[in-house]
């Protein structure tokens, strides 16, 4: 009787001792990504990317075993706050993550700032998105880095009259304005600015207004989708054959589908962080594991972020021995560090990204097209912050 | 200028026979089909699935793509459309435009949300240009007009020459007194069904290249095929063949001349053209 007793209290008293201190023994990571609708290639690019990481780090850090909650937005903000705030006050998550989509980012910020919970930018590449929240801290890139590295490039290359053709939402708009700004400055032209609805079924009556004001290139900003189906207009009413050069960021060649858009995208010149050609030991070895594991799926500039996003998860978990909150942020700020990209570091003040572009051109190599890289601009920081 | 014209006279083809189905499914029955796009959709994925997975030439996809559409139509005319005849406009909207959003989920879910790259045999690609470039057609172009006004002229001959034609005819002007003369108007009301989603299934596999394909396909030109019927009528063929030109014409010559406008073009048009003529542009005499 008595013995059973003794056992009863003690079983009780573990349970009591145990809970908490299973709960401090986490560090969660509540992951946000469109895994559905029309931006899910972003989710599942970002969401292989993620589980690589943690499959080749170990989902142990600072003595904590790493918890990863991966949710769907369906890149709708009202969703994506919702999931943060659910994630923030029921999981008690020492981190977001992810963010497809720059309203999404921007819908969240708020909570980041009230629950001082770092707020880790994965994808989402509009500049002012960093300092919606002292929290938020980006391991993407920014549009204008991309666009301002064409338009420094560009004017030297013979490339004096661009057209521009964007899409018109707010990164096109950015990618316009950053380059115009940046390629007139240089000495160059901007002798027209076409923007083209985001519901736009056909290219056709904008191109041939691009080929019409005979322009040196056409610079375009659209999604990747729509990317593919511009190139092959593009060949189509051969605007090729009249002289004139596409060249835009590397959203347009896309790694996660360039090679679906055949010959067309050969020779498209392009500004971007990433490729998955990048000549360095670091991102053969990233290529190769993100491969395998996913069934021959390519990483794209998605994937890097992603990857990229959870080695200054880990790193900060580190270095603030698991805490979160401020602690978890300022160890986030100013990490330097090597990704498949190439060097890249966490500016302290701005807490944005800071790494090279690269121009590169389409090219066939084994077979299948990559974005060969050939010309480096070194650490490049966000133009929109400078100012 | 003449290239403008040539790609909005294509572009206009390529509308009509997307919506040309639901113009005369529209008047016979006086049922608002939304989904009408979804068939079109269906034979793009078709069409898309059968050249990449499959390895079949495009020009086999096109009447494949027909015929399944067509063939879907059909048993969805006999399983779904048939019993909501009887109801309410609101029910018939409500019902119709659930099936567009299953259509646009469901595909989703199968084949994902990406735009659907295909490429076209290189005899369709390529591009010819006479008066020093004045008039520039791109080959593929010039094929979705040949076909399309194959079409056209086919359509209106079943429609002008045909007994069927007669029949069809007399359903759209009263099916009752119709149906009162011996005609069996449901069978005719889903034959015609069933070849108006074939040919949104054709024009969607057909213009995938041009319009570019992903699951939001149904939802983005449903407004394009409405004011096609609208405009165009839905008593007669010409009529909704002469909207899409028109609207086709004006979408891409609007696009050209005014690009700040972009898009917003086709809609004053439509509303001036239907402050004018409220029935659109081309009503039968005798017919309601």
């Amino acid at each position: 009787m008595q013995k059973r007793l003794f056992l009863s209290s003690l079983a009780v008293a573990a349970a009591i001792c145990s809970t908490p201190t299973m709960a401090q023994d986490k560090f969660k990571i509540g992951l946000i990504l469109p895994m559905t609708g029309p931006f899910a290639s972003t989710g599942k690019q970002i969401e292989a990317a993620v589980k690589l990481y943690m499959a080749q780090n170990g989902d142990m850090v600072a003595g904590k075993k790493v918890e990863l909650i991966v949710k769907d937005d369906t890149s709708a903000p009202d969703v994506t706050k919702r999931i943060a705030q659910e994630l923030v006050v029921n999981e008690k998550v020492s981190v977001l993550a992810g963010f497809g989509l720059t309203p999404l980012a921007l819908a969240t910020a708020p909570i980041a700032t009230q629950s001082k919970t770092p707020l880790v930018v994965m994808a989402a590449a509009t500049s002012s998105i960093t300092e919606a929240s002292p929290f938020i801290v980006r391991t993407s890139f920014t549009l204008p880095q991309a666009a301002v590295g064409l338009a420094d490039w560009a004017p030297k290359n013979n490339i004096k009259k661009v057209v521009s053709l964007v899409s018109d939402y707010g990164p096109g708009i950015d990618a316009e304005k950053y380059f115009k700004d940046r390629f007139t400055f240089n000495g160059g032209q901007v002798v027209e600015t076409l923007r083209v609805p985001m519901r736009n079924p056909d290219f056709a009556p904008f191109l041939q207004k691009v080929r019409d004001a005979k322009p040196d290139a056409v610079y375009v900003f659209v999604p990747s989708g729509a990317g593919a189906a511009l190139m092959k207009q593009f060949a189509e009413r051969g605007l090729d054959k009249a002289g004139i050069r596409l060249i835009g960021t590397g959203d347009v060649t896309d790694d996660d589908i360039l090679n679906a858009m055949g010959d067309v995208a050969l020779g498209v010149t392009t500004s971007h962080h990433y490729s998955a050609s990048h000549n360095s030991p670091l991102n053969k070895k990233f290529v190769e594991a993100f491969t395998k594991a996913n069934a021959g799926l390519r990483p794209n500039f998605m994937a890097v972020g992603g990857y990229d996003g959870m080695r200054v998860i880990y790193e900060a978990a580190k270095a603030s021995k698991g805490a979160g909150g401020q602690a978890l942020l300022d160890a986030m700020k100013g990490q330097v560090f090597e990704s498949p990209r190439g060097p890249m570091f966490i500016d302290a003040q701005t807490r944005d990204v800071v790494h090279n572009i690269y121009i590169r051109k389409v090219e066939r190599v084994g077979g299948q097209l990559f974005n060969q890289e050939f010309e480096t601009i070194k650490d490049v920081k966000d133009p929109g912050k400078t100012r | 200028m003449l290239t403008i014209l040539f790609d909005g006279i294509a572009y206009g083809m390529l509308l009509f026979i997307l919506a040309v189905g639901l113009s005369v499914t529209m008047g016979l029955m006086n049922f608002i089909n939304l989904a009408h796009g979804a068939f079109a959709m269906a034979g793009g994925y078709l069409t898309v699935v059968l050249m990449q997975r499959f390895g079949v030439p495009f020009l086999i996809c096109l009447p494949l793509a027909f015929l399944a559409t067509g063939f879907l139509g059909a048993i969805m005319e006999r399983s779904l459309y048939r019993p909501m005849y009887a109801k309410p406009h609101l029910d018939q909207v409500l019902f119709s435009i659930g099936l567009a959003f299953m259509s646009v989920s469901a595909i989703d879910y199968f084949m994902g949300s990406q735009q659907q790259i295909m490429q076209l045999p290189d005899m369709l690609k390529g591009r010819t240009e006479i008066w020093d470039g004045a008039l520039g057609m791109g080959h593929y172009r010039l094929f979705i007009i040949a076909i399309c006004a194959a079409l056209t002229l086919a359509l209106q001959y079943v429609l002008a020459k045909t007994t069927f034609g007669s029949r069809l005819r007399a359903s759209v002007d009263d099916s009752r007194v119709a149906a009162g003369l011996g005609i069996n108007v449901n069978s005719v009301f889903a034959i015609t069904f069933a070849v108006g989603s074939g040919l949104a299934g054709l024009g969607g596999a057909l213009g995938a290249e041009v319009l570019g394909l992903d699951p939001t396909f149904p939802l983005k030109f449903m407004v394009y095929f409405l004011i096609v019927v609208a405009v165009g009528g839905t008593s007669s063929i010409t009529g909704p063949l002469l909207a899409a030109l028109l609207l086709g014409i004006a979408d891409v010559a609007g696009k050209y001349y005014v690009p700040k406008l972009g898009a917003f073009i086709v809609y004053s048009l439509m509303l001036l053209i239907l402050l004018w003529r409220p029935q659109g542009l081309f009503v039968r005499k005798g017919g309601h």
